[in-house]
């Protein structure tokens, strides 16, 4: 981590984010640092940062914790690294420049959607953090390394593709070959190393609800079941990041807000952070710490409750957008051209 | 043949068995029904049945071509199989439309080369002992050398594909994700069409090149319907395409018919069979399966509710 990359980071949390989401934020860096050292394991680089994240994991955090913690404490953590980051990044495909200028920093325990009208570069926004797609200017960093080199740090579950009733194979075997399935040879039979597997493959699978038919053919599955699954195949090897595109197309909609609750549980649970990229912003609304909406060759971020609003929407879709608040306090947004 | 065919398989092989070809032919069944067992399986799961057909049939022009050119057939198989996988890998691109692109061009490769194989037909006449060996199989003359070259390819193929069977699994099942994952899936997928070629040039020699499906198709099928486990089912598989073969050769060793319609009937049979057992399994399993129907949508309510 560059001492540049922390100035912007902190002086990003003073310019454009209210108190609380950074706070929530700090509780969130803390959780990952106690559940998951693997997804902290760049933050031992500077020792202060993370002696700070360590000593606050161990106070009990609580969910009502978010507003006690105080205003220091969360600038301080908030320095910690950025899992994700763009910096000035423009993408190009076929000599067309479909974004530039676009700024991103996704931390730990972050659930981030990247939203927008159709073409204009939402996939393409994954593919340059997988690093399939080469930032045509700018720099994109992904657990501080170059797109691509993250391995297995990195979940990927890509556009939705469904398996027909031909597809005789389980859910099982999907999630184990999510774990090895980029192995050369043949798995060995017993042993301790295949027991490990199964046992992780079981805990992963338990996670995302679906151990009652991961063991049946995995074309005999719903959608909701089908995506349950891939999700788990995606998670196997604890990434650091999960990168999801549209996990919500042509699900039913009780579905839809089933998979964007487990997906925000993990995200915040196991200190996972995911980037959706999502046509429809409401089934995930709530569960988001941050939108990044993609218009207009280039992108707006922020807090939802910022820049989840009408003006904003409706500059952005060139349409008339609504966005209202329910009685519990719920965005919804409202004449949002669909896909 | 002059020998009744009797239940007791024991002096059947005894009598089979005291004559060399047979025992060669019995051997050349087992490589056979082995290497394109375990390629037709991911053939299967691959979708590639139409590259399986279409290097089937290019086996005749290659059988064909070897006989005119006075060549061993082995040759002729191996050698046109392979370069027809060849062919329709380069052709083959990828994308969304890539499954009806390469299934086009694959067309256009299988029209052409059976056109040159009744050419190669024409030009030998007469001399060539008729083309129905070439197209329905046959297991009278197969040599030791023969055998030895269809035992050494084999072993070959099945070499690569237990090295290169996992990464080839998971680009068969979702090419994406592990494409994410640094397989490379479009090497994987050349690769696995030179394989096919391989297997597809091994079975014809025994099947016929119109009836290669029997050992590349029917036992794969019929196995992904008996189970969903890959290991179990790549191992029936294998069984099912060596009890197909043997049984069409002891057949053919009695009756007087062709060994590719034998071996194809008793594959067949097992994939009726197969069928068969999973309809009363579903019949017999109506009350639970009804019960695990009406389950699933409350578990997932009650999910719901929980997350």
């Amino acid at each position: 981590m560059t001492v540049r990359d922390m100035t912007a980071a902190r002086q990003q949390i003073r310019d454009g984010e209210p108190e609380q989401t950074a706070a929530r934020r700090q509780l969130t860096s803390q959780r990952a640092g106690t559940q998951l050292p693997r997804a902290d394991r760049r933050t031992t680089q500077d020792g202060t940062v993370h002696t700070v994240a360590i000593e606050q994991a161990a106070v009990p955090v609580q969910a009502t914790a978010a507003a006690t913690i105080p205003a220091a404490v969360a600038t301080t953590a908030a320095a910690a690294d950025p899992v994700l980051e763009l910096r000035g990044a423009a993408v190009r495909v076929g000599g067309r420049t479909l974004w530039s200028g676009v700024d991103l920093d996704v931390r730990a325990g972050e659930f981030v959607a990247v939203l927008g009208p159709n073409g204009v570069g939402k996939s393409t926004l994954l593919k340059v953090l997988l690093g399939v797609l080469p930032a045509a200017e700018g720099e994109a960093r992904v657990l501080g390394l170059r797109p691509g080199q993250g391995g297995d740090r990195v979940g990927y579950l890509p556009q939705r593709r469904s398996f027909g009733p031909g597809m005789r194979i389980r859910g099982v075997d999907l999630v184990r070959l999510g774990l090895d399935g980029d192995r050369w040879g043949l798995p060995l039979p017993g042993g301790r190393r295949r027991r490990e597997q199964a046992e992780r493959i079981a805990e992963v699978v338990e996670l995302v609800g679906a151990t009652a038919y991961a063991h049946r053919p995995i074309g005999e599955c719903s959608g909701g079941e089908q995506q349950r699954l891939l999700i788990a195949q995606a998670l196997v090897r604890r990434p650091a990041v999960l990168l999801l595109d549209e996990p919500l197309d042509s699900l039913d909609l009780p579905n839809q807000s089933a998979v964007a609750a487990l997906i925000g549980r993990i995200c915040h649970q196991e200190g996972v952070a995911v980037v959706m990229v999502a046509h429809d912003v409401n089934p995930i609304l709530h569960h988001l710490d941050r939108v990044v909406y993609i218009a207009g060759g280039g992108a707006v971020a922020g807090a939802p409750g910022e820049v989840v609003t009408s003006e904003n929407l409706t500059r952005l879709y060139g349409t008339p957008v609504e966005v209202l608040r329910t009685a519990d306090g719920r965005l919804v947004v409202v004449g949002q051209p669909e896909a | 043949m002059p020998v009744q065919f009797s239940w007791n398989l024991l002096t059947d092989f005894q009598e089979m068995w005291s004559y060399p070809f047979m025992v060669n032919a019995f051997r050349a069944g087992a490589v056979v029904a082995l290497v394109a067992g375990a390629i037709g399986w991911f053939m299967v799961l691959r979708r590639q049945s139409f590259a399986g057909h279409t290097l089937g049939v290019v086996a005749f022009p290659g059988a064909s071509f070897a006989t005119l050119a006075g060549i061993s057939t082995g040759f002729g198989y191996f050698g046109f199989c392979l370069a027809a996988a060849l062919v329709i890998a380069l052709l083959r691109r990828e994308g969304r439309d890539a499954d009806a692109e390469e299934s086009a061009a694959t067309g256009v490769v299988q029209a052409f080369l059976l056109a040159c194989g009744f050419l190669f037909i024409a030009l030998y006449k007469g001399l060539l002992s008729g083309p129905e060996s070439i197209l329905f199989g046959s297991f009278l003359g197969i040599t030791t050398g023969q055998v030895l070259l269809l035992a050494l390819v084999g072993l070959a193929v099945l070499a690569v594909l237990v090295v290169i069977g996992r990464p080839l699994l998971f680009a068969s099942v979702d090419p994406q994700v592990a494409a994410a994952r640094g397989v490379p899936v479009r090497l994987l997928s050349t690769l696995f069409l030179l394989l096919l070629g391989a297997a597809t040039a091994e079975a014809a020699q025994i099947t016929g090149s119109l009836l290669v499906f029997a050992l590349l198709v029917l036992p794969a099928a019929t196995a992904q319907v008996l189970t969903a486990r890959p290991a179990l089912s790549l191992l029936l598989t294998l069984l099912l395409g060596f009890g197909a073969t043997w049984a069409g050769l002891i057949a053919a060793w009695y009756w007087p018919y062709p060994l590719g319609f034998f071996v194809t009937s008793f594959a067949f049979a097992g994939y009726l069979l197969a069928h068969a057992a999973r309809l009363v399994a579903r019949r017999r399993g109506t009350g639970a399966g009804a019960g695990a129907m009406t389950a699933v949508p409350r578990t997932d309510a009650a999910r719901r509710v929980a997350v």
